[in-house]
């Protein structure tokens, strides 16, 4: 929406509600990242989930109980993920960001 | 078919609130509403409503749980007084930018400090920004009335805001009068189902109600709500026609009384405009051509019909009952003043504060106020802008 | 036991794109408690950090149906919503079965909250009320609240250069809420996500009004790293600052007891709001925290035991 004109007051939807269900999704907080990110080890990962029951942001992806990735549009990099994470030696290691290779 | 009757002010507006129905309904007592809720609660004991009645422990929370069972897609009523809706303060605001359809009676209260549990407008007065729709009552019969019509100017799709519909407390709302009640019938089929467009409860469309805005959309969302205000007159004078076709009681914004050609005229909301009749009519006989004007809608606030009966006048003076510590009088007469400011043939106007905490206001009184504008208008000059009737120096 | 597995498979009600902080201590809790609702939610959400972040205008982190009145009263509009359900229901023209849930930090909650939560509670409405209790008002920078624990450095009770901090101890709410005789309330530490994810889910199911207060860190207030959030919670629970139990009924149950009982400072020093609890002069506010952790902690597991006991 930044950017763009934004709309005037006939738009707008009556009450100042909001329609559109989770549409916070289009505003990426994952750039709100400057120094670290998380980054996942597959082969060390047991699925225990523990990373996403505790992520504050929603942003461990998880398939069919497995799983499959850091959702990096979103991830804050608090690092919640990696200090809890139960595995010897870690499945996810905080690096820094300049090592996003996505 | 309409029915003939004998009810207070306070029964007379509990029985319109019967005939309605709502889904829910948040009550806390406070004199001199106490009776509303209280007649109500049998009502819901008896089972002749299928109200949700809720009970609960303040009137912050009262009207917090109203615009809730509101926003969930309810047709929603609570009722209160003076400190009652001060307390709610806060969530009137809220109430009316959320553009949610409750009606409201309040019975005109004085606000503390003294505590003072009788009749003046300080209460409503003092909520008159707050994005209300406010209907000012003489007497039972009216305050039954506007209960009804409040509902569908709340509830229209060009409105959907609150509207507070006002009694003067003790004077009307505990006096028995005789008064003309629709039968329940009409009064179902007037109201008609309740069918918001958006609900909270709506899980196939969830929404999000109460948002923060920064300084980008704040504005924009106010100035939607003014627009709504702004249409809120057109609306209450079709449902006032509609209304009047109806019952045989048309309602407008203003009641005039002898005002065509008075010369000297008063300005006074609800009851005290009783009282001033049979005095106009006594100055009448006399010869002397004074008139009355009783507003009946404050807000929206009809300017253009005010300047337009008031024009023209020698003298107008604009009651008061409620004080606005401006160190110019009460809340009306600026609003009344500046609704001429444009006009060619501006009246001299003047404004009496009345009626404080209950200060009995009688013929004499108004007497006194005609006699004092009949040489305002004789002279081209006032002594005092304002002029605080019947207290004691 | 509450299976991750399974719950991992459920639409987040609370999605992504929030602006709560990075590591915030109340974003696990909300997930978690809404993870254990086998039907629809309807949310009534006082003023604070979890409204403000998660609906800045235009944009709505809510999956769900979401309402926002004031900063007193999520539990009086939440009994609206309820009554309007009710209502709703009763007359044939809703026919959706719903769980009803408050979040309100402690602010809004302890203080400013605490006559409408009475009242809701008191009522009977079938509803959940979850306190994210961060020990003070976070959203506005830190302020002290009732909730505050003693000796905690907040912009209204600053450790200075004469008082050490906030004077006196915490509110206890969960007690409060016991009191009014509820079917039942609950401590939770998100840390500990199968014990709360259990208890939200009695919560849900249990008929009439029940109460959930979260330990929910806040690495802006309480000063410690952001990834330390969820171990910094578990020490408050492992040193029994933060009991997690539950009275269904009446009926006392401490669900976790931790094998080792951590001393006190051992949370007390993750953190750097009570910093200066650790200079020698403060050695008595430290007891004193320690003493009343105790005290409450060998009150739960004596009404714990006297309610195992049967009526006397």
């Amino acid at each position: 929406m930044s950017g763009d004109r934004l709309p005037g007051w006939r738009d707008l939807p009556r009450g100042g509600v909001i329609l559109e269900a989770g549409n916070a999704r289009e505003y990426e907080t994952g750039e709100w990242r400057s120094t670290i990110r998380p980054k996942w080890k597959p082969d060390k990962c047991i699925h225990c989930l523990f990373c996403w029951v505790y992520c504050p942001d929603a942003a461990i992806r998880v398939e069919n109980g497995k799983m499959t990735g850091i959702d990096y549009r979103y991830c804050k990099g608090c690092g919640i993920c990696s200090k809890e994470c139960p595995v010897k030696g870690k499945a996810i290691e905080m690096v820094p960001e300049s090592e996003a290779t996505s | 078919m309409s029915n003939k009757v004998a009810l207070t002010g306070n029964e007379a507006v509990a029985y319109a609130m019967r005939q309605i129905d709502p889904d829910v309904v948040a009550a806390y007592p406070i004199t001199p509403q106490t009776d509303i809720v209280q007649a109500f609660s049998q009502f819901v004991a008896d089972g002749k409503v299928k109200t949700e009645f809720v009970t609960v422990e303040s009137e912050h929370s009262a009207m917090s749980a109203t615009v809730g069972a509101s926003a969930a897609g309810a047709r929603a009523m609570t009722a209160t007084s003076s400190q009652g809706l001060a307390l709610m303060w806060e969530i009137l605001y809220i109430t009316s930018s959320l553009r949610l359809p409750i009606v409201m009676p309040v019975v005109n209260r004085a606000l503390s400090a003294p505590i003072n549990i009788h009749c003046d407008h300080s209460d409503t007065m003092g909520a008159r920004d707050a994005g209300w729709i406010q209907l000012y009552s003489e007497n039972a019969q009216e305050a039954y009335d506007n209960t009804l019509q409040a509902l569908r100017i709340a509830e229209h799709p060009d409105v959907l805001l609150p509207v507070m519909v006002c009694q003067d407390g003790f004077i009307t709302s505990h006096a028995l009068e005789n008064l003309v009640v629709e039968d329940d019938e009409f009064v179902r089929e007037w109201a008609g189902p309740y069918k918001p467009d958006m609900a909270l409860l709506d899980l196939d469309k969830p929404m999000t109600i109460g948002a923060l805005d920064l300084q980008d959309f704040y504005f924009e969302h106010k100035r939607s709500e003014i627009e709504a205000m702004n249409n809120a007159g057109r609306v209450i004078r079709a449902v006032g026609e509609e209304y009047g076709r109806k019952t045989g009681r048309t309602y407008g914004f203003l009641e005039p009384y002898r005002l065509d050609d008075a010369e000297i005229a008063i300005v006074v909301l609800s009851s005290t405009a009783g009282t001033a009749r049979p005095v106009v009519d006594a100055l009448r006989a006399d010869g002397i051509k004074a008139g009355l004007l009783k507003p009946r809608m404050f807000r929206p606030f009809p300017a253009a019909e005010i300047a337009r009966a008031l024009e023209g006048r020698k003298a107008v003076a604009v009651m008061d009952r409620a004080e606005a510590f401006s160190g110019m009088g009460g809340p009306l007469f600026p609003e009344i003043r500046s609704a001429l400011y444009d006009t060619e043939k501006k009246p001299i106007m003047v404004n009496y504060v009345f009626g404080l905490g209950g200060r009995n206001t009688g013929t004499r009184d108004i007497k006194r106020v005609y006699d004092e504008l009949a040489l305002v208008a004789k002279t081209g000059r006032y002594d005092r802008l304002v002029t605080y009737l019947g207290v004691r120096e | 036991m509450a299976n991750l597995k399974e719950l991992s498979a459920k639409p987040e009600a609370l999605g992504c794109g929030h602006r709560l902080c990075a590591g915030c201590g109340a974003a696990p809790v909300v997930r978690q408690i809404l993870m254990a609702s086998d039907k629809p939610v309807v949310i009534a959400n006082a003023t604070g950090c979890l409204e403000v972040s998660t609906t800045i205008f235009p944009y709505t982190a809510w999956n769900v149906p979401w309402m926002h009145n004031a900063f007193e009263n999520a539990a009086a509009t939440l009994s609206g919503i309820e009554a309007a359900y009710n209502s709703l229901k009763r007359q044939g023209r809703y026919d959706k079965e719903v769980n009803f849930v408050a979040f309100g930090g402690d602010g809004g909650t302890y203080d400013i909250g605490l006559q409408s939560l009475s009242g809701a509670m008191e009522r009977g409405h079938d509803l959940v009320y979850v306190c994210y209790d961060n020990g003070a008002y976070m959203n506005t920078g830190i302020q002290r609240s009732s909730a505050t624990p003693l000796g905690a450095d907040t912009t209204t009770s600053p450790a200075g250069e004469v008082i050490p901090g906030k004077r006196g101890g915490r509110k206890d709410l969960t007690e409060i809420m016991i009191a009014h005789g509820i079917p039942y309330a609950a401590q939770v530490s998100p840390a500990h996500w199968n014990d709360l994810i259990t208890k939200a889910k009695k919560a849900f199911d249990v008929k009439g009004p029940a109460f959930i207060n979260a330990l929910a860190s806040c690495n802006r207030g309480w000063r410690h790293d952001p990834s330390d959030t969820i171990a910094v919670t578990r020490l408050g629970v492992e040193t029994c600052f933060w009991p997690l139990y539950e009275v269904e009924n009446g009926k006392v149950r401490v669900t976790y007891k931790p094998r080792d009982k951590k001393p006190v400072v051992e949370f007390l020093k993750a953190q750097g709001r009570f910093r200066h609890l650790f200079k020698p002069e403060n050695k008595h506010l430290l007891d004193e925290i320690q003493a009343e952790v105790d005290r409450k902690w060998e009150d739960l597991l004596r009404r714990e035991a006297q309610a195992a006991a049967g009526p006397a």
